[in-house]
């Protein structure tokens, strides 16, 4: 049981930094390279991190699958809801301009990817680990001609 | 502007038509009740469907409608773009969804297990937002993504039919490796395009290709990917391996969407690239259009209708039936005239509309007696004889008995054929239409005229379809006949399509 002690003492230190470091790559996407697809994995991978370490179960306890579906399902509304809200703003669908009526700088624009990309995030940190978790809980299938064995 | 909407509903319609459904299967992903997952599913299915008759009627009175989407206007954002080519078909993808959302309700209570019910909408919708954004989309990119959204929910919709027969499960997964290889081969050759033009757009693309390339090198090889990539996801003769097997297993009310739907939305995009995009006049796209499309159609009309006369499972026959059918398409489309491709084009909605009919049919014969094979069709007639009279209309239109819609079709087809001088695809079609006789003849003649089965030496009891099958099928039934008597709409939506595609040229 203690025999990765390294390793969980190690992981325990590394997993929030490695959720920051997705955060930083999200909001750092605006000047460079990075943005939500690329954080998202990089929190997934914080979560898958904590699975491998502490077991399947534990990190069951720590991210419950049900949640898993719904942060799927909010990503999904937060990029929409982007184009909602440009929507009843009175502009085209995604139309970001809408969003800051300034005019010398696109600042709308920037509001809007911002929360695309979190939109972005959300759905490819909990799709990751949705995916983890449909593998790591899989069980061996048992086929009748080998319960004699 | 002819429309029935507010302005915002009708100017906003092409984008508010694919953004509605992948919404709302959102929400339905997460309903606890499978119930209301079905309830949200309709809804949005039938002001799609709205939507949809707007968008033709705003397309029959101003011709094309652009929509810059997020104010990006083309060629440098994404546009959505309809004209009198993509309308009739997102017009088909809508009326068929909502057809297939009310069959549904009591299908899936056979089908699916009751905790897979809300993701099996919420799968159903992202397919039905995927292949209207096929549709609606002029950028190219933007329909390999969509391409991608409809195919990847279309393989879980299939391998949902798991809980009936494991099939489905080989089927979804050969569905998937073959479909993963066309959306391959399709974006490679958008990739080589963009390479050729700068632009994804399929407008500028067109322009472009008409300046630079008079039939370059990239140009054909992009021209092929494209024709290849699309060829697997409409089923083209030598490339349907994947169909019979996914018609045969999915569920049933998915057998009949992607039926009418999805092989639907292929072809319109194989029609987009091979005659807006690239120019049809040109050397390398008329010998494709009469040795490749035209040549595979026949070859495809043959081959398929001698396969479905001998399988024994009647979803078997009716997916190599829709094989053959494709054939007739491409032999219309291959012949490159305004007459052949108009007929190919209204064979395309009249499909659409007699196979949903065919297959919802099927489904509802399984639902009430667990039929799968043709051989178990005896006395049909008199125990569910609604039911069985819709599938007579529908099969007698897939025939092409006068009157009905398929008749109108393959009419067309007779005469651009004649017109064109190919008198051999006029004795080809004579002919499949004659091995269409002896496969559906074969359930008609069992149903109809044979003496309904004994059991414990009593006869079955009569059980008809419960009512929300009914409609449907009865909708589609009675539209095959309507456009059979009367095809004057489908015949001007045809001709404008033609118009888009050949610009009233040749």
């Amino acid at each position: 049981m203690n025999s990765h002690i390294i390793l969980r003492v190690v992981g325990k230190f590394l997993i929030p930094l490695i959720i920051i470091f997705g955060l930083y790559v999200h909001f750092h996407g605006d000047f460079g390279p990075g943005g939500g697809f690329q954080a998202g994995v990089i929190v997934a991978a914080g979560v898958i991190l904590y699975a491998l370490l502490f077991g399947l179960k534990a990190c069951k306890q720590a991210v419950p699958p049900s949640w898993i579906r719904i942060g799927m399902t909010v990503g999904v509304l937060f990029y929409v809801g982007t184009g909602l809200v440009t929507w009843m703003l009175g502009g085209k669908f995604l139309d970001f301009d809408v969003l800051h009526p300034a005019t010398d700088h696109p600042l709308g624009q920037h509001i809007g990817i911002i929360f695309v990309e979190l939109g972005v995030l959300f759905t490819v940190a909990t799709v990751m680990v949705a995916i983890f978790y449909a593998f790591g809980s899989r069980q061996p299938q048992i086929m009748d001609d080998e319960k004699d064995f | 502007m002819s429309t029935f909407l507010t302005g915002w509903l009708s100017a906003e319609a092409p984008v508010l038509i694919v953004v509605l459904p992948l919404v709302m299967a959102a929400f339905c992903a997460v309903m606890p009740k499978d119930k209301i997952a079905w309830i949200i599913t309709l809804i949005t299915t039938l002001i799609c469907a709205v939507l949809a008759f707007d968008i033709v009627l705003q397309v029959q009175s101003a011709g094309v409608l652009s929509y810059a989407l997020g104010g990006w206007d083309p060629p440098f954002g994404i546009e959505y773009r309809i004209d009198g080519l993509n309308a009739p078909v997102v017009l088909l993808i809508s009326a068929i969804g909502v057809i297939c959302t009310l069959y549904a309700l009591r299908s899936t209570d056979a089908e699916i297990e009751p905790k897979k019910r809300a993701p099996f909408y919420a799968a159903f919708l992202v397919a039905f937002a995927g292949l209207l954004g096929m549709v609606v989309t002029g950028d190219a990119f933007n329909v390999f993504v969509f391409l991608e959204v409809s195919s990847i929910s279309t393989y879980v919709l299939v391998a949902m039919g798991a809980s009936r027969d494991r099939r489905a499960l080989n089927s979804a997964y050969n569905y998937l490796i073959l479909g993963s290889i066309g959306a391959t081969f399709f974006v490679i050759g958008v990739g080589f395009l963009y390479m050729e033009t700068g632009t994804l757009n399929m407008m500028d693309m067109a322009d472009q290709l008409a300046v630079t390339a008079d039939g370059s090198r990239v140009a054909q090889l992009a021209f092929a990917f494209i024709v290849v990539g699309l060829g697997l996801k409409l089923a083209m003769f030598p490339l349907h391996l994947w169909l019979p097997g996914a018609y045969a297993y999915a569920p049933t009310a998915i057998t009949a969407f992607l039926a009418a739907t999805a092989t639907k939305a292929a072809l319109y995009l194989l029609l987009r690239f091979v005659f807006t995009v690239f120019d049809p006049s040109l050397a390398f796209i008329g010998a494709t259009l009469t040795w490749l499309l035209a040549v595979l159609g026949v070859v495809g009309m043959f081959v398929a209708s001698f396969q479905a006369i001998f399988q024994t499972d009647a979803r078997r026959v009716l997916a190599y039936s829709s094989v053959a059918q494709i054939g007739y398409i491409l032999l219309g489309v291959g012949m490159g005239t305004t007459l052949g491709v108009s007929a190919g084009y209204v064979h395309l909605i009249n499909h659409g509309i007699i196979k949903g009919a065919l297959f919802l049919a099927l489904g509802a014969f399984w639902y009430r007696y667990g039929i799968k094979r043709v051989s178990d069709f005896n006395g049909l007639g008199k125990l569910m004889p609604w039911t069985m009279s819709a599938f007579t209309i529908a099969a007698l239109a897939l025939i092409g008995i006068p009157g009905t819609a398929g008749f109108v079709s393959k009419f067309q087809l007779l005469t651009a054929a004649a017109d064109n001088g190919w008198w051999w695809a006029v004795g080809a079609v004579v002919v499949t239409s004659i091995l269409a006789v002896i496969y559906m003849g074969r359930m008609l003649e069992a149903a109809w005229l044979q003496p309904a089965p004994l059991v414990n030496g009593k006869p079955v009891a009569s059980r008809e379809a419960p009512w929300p099958m009914m409609v449907g099928l009865w909708v589609l039934a009675i539209a095959s006949l309507v456009f059979g008597i009367m095809p004057a709409w489908p015949l001007e939506l045809a001709s404008g399509a033609a118009q888009v595609m050949l610009g009233g040229g040749l």
